[in-house]
């Protein structure tokens, strides 16, 4: 079907284009941008005055928590969750029950996913039999069924002769290894940053040395093999330093950070609240600061969600032993404009950050606005406040540091491959542009 | 950020730490302990304000003193006391803290008071029964992981203030595992908020957390510098499950370099006072002499914690009389 977004404020971050215009999808792709497409018969028409035309989201990590851990979320809830969100494509990490680990669950997964009509998913691969850090997975099968890199999670791999072997067998099959900066013994068993909080809290707590003891391994297993990897999760100032080094010797590195990171800190825990138990912990002013200035500087290629959905009896425990995580498909836009907002950021450049850079980081044909390209698409109402409640989220992940915020930007309408799957019951009760 | 210890007209409402108190709250609590400490001395032991009334001793983790002196406290107030070692009965059936909780709450507790492994399990409980059970009932920390044992720290402050009179001239040193040990957290509170002028903290670097410094202390590492010239040294326990490994090599070397000795304790003033929270480990952070000696305050601190914890229960619960 032929559909006509006419009048919305159509913002390409990897070309620039910012301009009022008239979009024309047509067969999933988009067909024709112009500044007065006609509308043949038959054609959808929808009036977007006042609304942002972007690409879909592109996430580089949310947890849809299948299989095996379905009494935290399920595909369905979480592909929705996506879509609400703007979240057309993402990537999820292998850090399921079982594990990613074999061709037939990630084609299972992958499937399943199709057949639900959300989101696009990009799964990881473990990179380890059952995350335990031993033994290899199939990596060259696993690519075949759909794997775009391969991780660990948050498991780190202790032997580090299995690690370099790790590395050299990725770049054999020229695969990107995804690793979160933790080192196996540094910090363990923490659940704060490790300052001046988790000293008056009491709190166990996890040094910066955690992420650059990790970071100065990799890099040299980087320079011994020549394999490509992404960091998954940056949190700290001196581990920013690294990768800003490590780039500029030309390794073939790339990384995000979470948009939980972008604002708070560790002394938002406040009084032991674990919505506030992330992983990697919040750290100080200092730290968010600089993964601001990563961000902007070009350090950091991207914003993910780090959407983990958790049950509630796994938050309403003590702080110590509370599970890490938070729900953020539905977050990522708003926190990275009110991180644009804060920052007197063009909204173009800060949108780059979750949708053009993270899809070429992951090489798909998304992320972008233009002639030909699948109409991966989300629909904005940049002037709605929205507050953060239980109710207001699709997920079945509720917790979230940010509840009762009030927060910019909320999603009209999302299209996967020129279809609307999804829209507000505001954007769905407009009159018909035609 | 709104302190969950205290009502919305700023009163207490439940006792979770000593981190957030006014000066005005502190001396309050001290001076209605003050008045506790003649009752005990009486031939009838018992003042009425907590006729009725109900407490719940609920230790996850096990402590047969402090629980015992809760116990006391609560007898000597004339309320009805109910011990519950929680790790022999329900969390080993599956059920969840707050599940326990509101069943208790269920049978009209007045007073929660926990002890837990886990730091900040008291809040967690106190912003529970806020939520579920109203403003009659009330939350005493008893000790929680590495976080707070306000009562321990209230009954130093009761201590020292019965044989220094005053905080605003003094150096006191806190000694050994501070990393660990809740006690030296709501004790460095209390000395900061009574406005004792200098706060020391001695030990290994391994045995110190990092952001220390911004609590308000002077760190040593050498024991001797760190005793020079202060006029009250609270020596902490060290668990035995920290003394030899990847923290400490030894019990004998720890002792070497921090325990107290004798001579050690010579650094200090003449009239410097010794205070442990107890159980001692001696030979281990403190020599006999020292802790059986003329400057010990160690026994009185024992009797300070009944009138402390009497105080703390009649304020938060107790009929205004």
């Amino acid at each position: 079907m032929k559909c006509l977004v006419r009048n919305a404020r159509v913002m390409d971050p990897a070309s620039g284009l910012d301009e009022t215009l008239d979009v024309l999808i047509d067969d999933g792709l988009i067909a024709a941008l112009g500044s007065s497409a006609l509308a043949a018969p038959g054609t959808r028409v929808i009036d977007a005055r006042g609304l942002w035309l972007i690409p879909g989201l592109c996430d580089l990590s949310a947890r849809l928590r299948e299989p095996g851990l379905e009494h935290k979320a399920t595909l369905e809830s979480e592909l929705q969750a996506a879509l609400a969100g703007g979240v057309t494509s993402l990537v999820c990490p292998p850090d399921t029950d079982p594990p990613l680990d074999e061709p037939a669950l990630v084609e299972m997964l992958k499937r399943r996913a199709q057949s639900l009509g959300g989101a696009k998913v990009y799964p990881l691969g473990a990179l380890t039999v059952g995350l335990a850090g031993e033994a290899l997975t199939e990596m060259a099968e696993l690519a075949e069924a759909g794997c775009i890199g391969f991780s660990q999670a948050n498991r780190p791999v202790v032997n580090t002769t299995v690690l370099l072997r790790a590395f050299d067998y990725a770049r054999t099959f020229d695969q990107t290894v995804w690793l979160a900066p933790i080192d196996a013994h540094l910090g363990r068993g923490g659940v704060a940053a490790s300052g001046a909080l988790a000293a008056r809290l009491g709190l166990p707590s996890v040094p910066v040395l955690t992420e650059t003891v990790a970071l100065a391994t990799f890099f040299e297993l980087v320079r011994a093999t020549g394999c490509r990897l992404h960091i998954a999760r940056l949190s700290s100032a001196a581990g920013i330093d690294l990768v800003r080094r490590a780039r500029a010797e030309g390794l073939p590195v790339t990384c995000d950070v979470s948009a939980n990171h972008i604002h708070l800190i560790d002394l938002d825990i406040g009084y032991f609240d674990t919505n506030f138990r992330l992983d990697p912990p919040l750290r100080s002013q200092r730290d968010r600061d600089a993964i601001r200035a990563g961000l902007i500087d070009g350090t950091i290629d991207a914003i993910c969600s780090d959407h983990t959905p958790v049950d509630d009896d796994a938050k309403q425990i003590p702080f110590g032993e509370a599970e890490a995580g938070a729900t953020g498909l539905e977050l990522l836009l708003s926190l990275t404009l009110k991180w644009a907002q804060e920052s007197s950021l063009d909204p173009l450049v800060a949108l780059r950050y979750i949708t053009s850079s993270p899809a070429q980081l992951i090489g798909i044909a998304a992320g972008t606005i233009g002639v030909g390209v699948p109409a991966d698409l989300c629909l904005v109402d940049p002037h709605a406040f929205w507050k953060v409640s239980h109710a207001s989220l699709k997920s079945q992940g509720k917790n979230t540091p940010f509840e009762g915020y009030e927060l910019p930007a909320r999603v009209a309408a999302t299209f996967v491959a020129g279809q609307l799957a999804f829209a507000t019951p505001e954007f769905a009760a407009r009159p018909d542009g035609s | 950020m709104h302190n969950p210890q205290l009502n919305k007209h700023g009163e207490l409402q439940h006792l979770l730490s000593i981190d957030g108190l006014s000066r005005e709250l502190v001396v309050k609590i001290l001076d209605t302990a003050t008045g506790f400490v003649g009752v005990s001395d009486r031939d009838v032991k018992k003042v009425p304000l907590l006729r009725g009334k109900s407490v719940f001793n609920l230790f996850f983790e096990n402590s047969t003193r402090t629980r015992t002196t809760f116990e006391i406290a609560a007898t000597r107030l004339s309320a009805d006391i109910i011990n519950l070692n929680i790790n022999a009965s329900s969390t080993s059936k599956g059920e969840s803290l707050l599940d326990t909780i509101d069943n208790l709450a269920a049978m009209h507790a007045d007073i929660f008071v926990v002890r837990h492994a886990q730091s900040g399990a008291p809040y967690l409980i106190a912003r529970h029964v806020d939520r579920m059970h109203g403003p009659h009932v009330h939350v005493i920390n008893a000790g929680d992981g590495r976080h707070a044992h306000p009562t321990q720290g209230l009954l130093d402050m009761l201590t020292i203030r019965h044989f220094k009179r005053d905080f605003t001239g003094l150096t006191v040193a806190i000694v050994g595992d501070i990393l660990h040990s809740r006690v030296a957290r709501s004790d460095i509170h209390a000395l900061n908020i009574l406005g004792v002028p200098e706060v020391r903290v001695i030990g290994p670097r391994t045995l110190m957390p990092g952001g220390l410094a911004d609590m308000g202390v002077r760190i040593f590492h050498d024991m001797e510098a760190g005793l020079k010239n202060v006029d009250v040294v609270i020596m902490l326990r060290l668990q035995s499950e920290r003394m030899n490994g990847a923290l400490l090599p030894s019990a004998q070397e720890f002792f070497k370099n921090y325990g107290l000795t004798p001579e050690k304790l010579a650094h200090a003033r003449p009239d410097a006072i010794v205070m442990h929270p107890g159980p001692m480990n001696r030979g281990v952070e403190i020599d006999s002499s020292v802790a059986d000696g003329a400057q010990s305050v160690i026994l009185p601190q024992v009797t300070f914690g009944i009138a402390v914890r009497m105080a703390v229960m009649s304020l938060l619960a107790g009929a205004s009389a």
